[in-house]
């Protein structure tokens, strides 16, 4: 099982350790077949750039799987996920690395949770931010 | 294919705001969880193996928190049609509530919040919002999610 993140060790500005993902055109057809979305813009690089794309891309939703990865894997086996949002704002190719980061931006309690929310995102090998997001998680205390 | 200027109308947005496609429900199953979470490349033992999973609080597995966009939702088409072709996912908002788990009958509802026309790097765009709410065969609301489609 993954180390516990607790409550007590969170403070608003830490970073969240960054986690790498490197995507292939056959992780995008595993998860076209997984979730259903056969767009091909996923899979066939002629309908790509019939579309204006400079080939494939990464589905959006594999970019939300990919920051839903990153703060499960955070907040540990006793944490619990409340919020994940991010929008596309840059297209992901296979073959590129993808950097997923984050810090906290608030650290409160509310309704008897202990409640982070972090500021993530996903990094492409040039360092822009092709996804930028905000998660809120709720953490065990000690 | 021609592309228009600008395409979408006040009546439009009027008529396509709030269109709330039919209920669909599905049954999830563990192997599709597990699928999924191996198509991602997420190895945490709650989403992949039944043994530990039970170990954990959830006290069995349970589907990593973007599963739920495989579930199906059926949307009610726009009583027009949008003259751009090309789509794009613009972005996505979850709320979670609930653990889903293997043999869940997961109902989805979809309904249009929000349509708006924008001018961009690519041309015109028409940015469509709609919110899918998942209701477990328990009556919970275990999630919703706002997502963003763009065509153009």
């Amino acid at each position: 099982m993954a180390e516990q993140v607790y409550w007590e060790d969170v403070s608003e500005g830490m970073e969240l350790p960054p986690m790498v993902k490197n995507p292939t055109t056959q992780q995008l057809v595993r998860y076209a077949g997984a979730s259903g979305d056969f767009y091909q813009i996923h899979y066939d690089k002629d309908f790509a750039q019939g579309n204006q794309l400079d080939g494939v891309i990464l589905h959006g939703a594999l970019k939300n799987a990919f920051l839903g990865q990153f703060m499960t894997g955070w907040m540990g086996p006793s944490g619990a996920l409340k919020r994940l949002a991010c929008q596309y704002r840059g297209m992901d190719f296979p073959g590129d690395a993808i950097t997923a980061k984050g810090k906290v931006l608030r650290a409160y309690k509310s309704e008897g949770q202990n409640l982070v929310d972090c500021e993530i995102w996903l990094e492409n090998p040039e360092g822009q931010k092709t996804t930028p997001g905000s998660a809120t998680v709720a953490l065990p205390s000690r | 294919m021609s592309t228009p200027t600008t395409f979408l109308t006040e009546e439009m947005r009027q008529q396509a705001i709030g269109l709330e496609g039919p209920p669909v429900t599905t049954e999830i199953e563990k192997g599709a969880i597990i699928k999924f979470a191996q198509a991602i490349e997420d190895d945490n033992p709650v989403f992949n193996d039944e043994e530990a999973a039970r170990k954990s609080q959830y006290g069995g597995l349970i589907a990593p928190p973007t599963f739920l966009r495989s579930v199906r939702s059926s949307r009610r088409e726009v009583p027009f049609d949008i003259p751009y072709n090309n789509a794009l996912d613009g972005g996505s908002d979850w709320e979670y509530f609930e653990p889903v788990r293997p043999g869940d009958l997961i109902t989805t509802v979809s309904r249009i919040n929000d349509m708006q026309e924008r001018s961009g790097r690519m041309g015109v765009m028409i940015i469509t919002t709609t919110v899918t709410t998942y209701t477990n065969q328990f009556d919970q609301v275990v999630a919703t999610q706002t997502t963003t489609g763009i065509r153009y």
